[in-house]
């Protein structure tokens, strides 16, 4: 098997430049046949993480970066993605399906992260996420 | 001026909205399809409007977000708003989130338009 490829990038509070790194991850993904389901969740996921990193956690604050870490291989993709926000605590975020908050135009993010991807898991003051993703046969 | 982002087209009373990028990701990209969106009730007092997603491969939360606005100034106008044309994955997107339960979701353009 391949040795796994390792990257380390830090990136402005620029979503363009999220966007760059997204791209650079998926073509990675469909060179290497992932499923065309498991790059539709990757892509899904790290937009949303991406977004929350740079609007949400560094509040779109063009002196912080933001630092994405990620290892692929024939089997799978871990991206860890950090910002230099407040954190959060996750089991705060609103339940967005229940009754009340279906109307709600935000807080679905997460949710889509943890249905698409194999592991979602917040770290640090929940400044930091690692998104996983192991290839579907 | 900014590009247009959605064709338009009138089918009867209907107006047939289909979203011209295959993805409604980019922040700035969705506020502008946003408006864009919103502009069809707010501006032109469209009350009949199917959306068709046939060109769209990938959408993000914040579009989601967007859509549920334009629900809630289509339904406040007394209009009626119908989705239609969503590829498996994206429904799946909708079904996770249940918003499948609040959108009028049909298999494609013409059912959309059937009875509108």
């Amino acid at each position: 098997m391949p040795k796994p490829e390792q990257f380390d990038v830090v990136i402005p509070s620029d979503t363009a430049k999220g966007q760059e790194v997204q791209e650079r991850i998926v073509s990675r993904l469909e060179q290497l046949d992932f499923p065309p389901r498991d790059v539709f969740g990757v892509r899904l996921a790290l937009e949303e993480a991406l977004v929350n990193a740079i609007k949400h956690g560094n509040g779109m604050d063009p002196s912080k970066s933001v630092r994405i870490q990620w290892r692929i291989d024939a089997e799978s993709v871990c991206v860890e993605i950090e910002d230099e926000g407040p954190g959060f605590i996750p089991e705060e975020v609103p339940d967005p399906t229940a009754e009340e908050n279906l109307e709600r135009p935000c807080g679905r993010g997460i949710m889509l992260m943890k249905s698409f991807m194999s592991r979602v898991e917040y770290s640090g003051r929940g400044n930091r996420v690692l998104l996983e993703k192991r290839r579907n046969s | 001026m900014s590009t247009r982002r959605l064709d338009i087209e009138e089918v009867g009373d209907v107006t047939v909205a289909k979203f011209v990028d295959k993805k409604i990701l980019d922040e700035t990209n969705i506020q502008i399809i946003g408006n864009q969106m919103f502009g069809l009730v707010d501006e032109d007092g469209r009350k009949k409007i199917v959306l068709d997603f046939s060109n769209v491969e990938y959408l993000s939360s914040a579009a989601l977000g967007k859509l549920i606005t334009m629900d809630k100034k289509v339904k406040a106008a007394k209009g009626k708003l119908r989705l239609c044309s969503i590829r498996p994955e994206i429904y799946e997107v909708f079904e996770i989130t249940r918003l499948n339960k609040i959108f009028d979701i049909k298999t494609n353009q013409e059912q959309a338009l059937e009875g509108l």
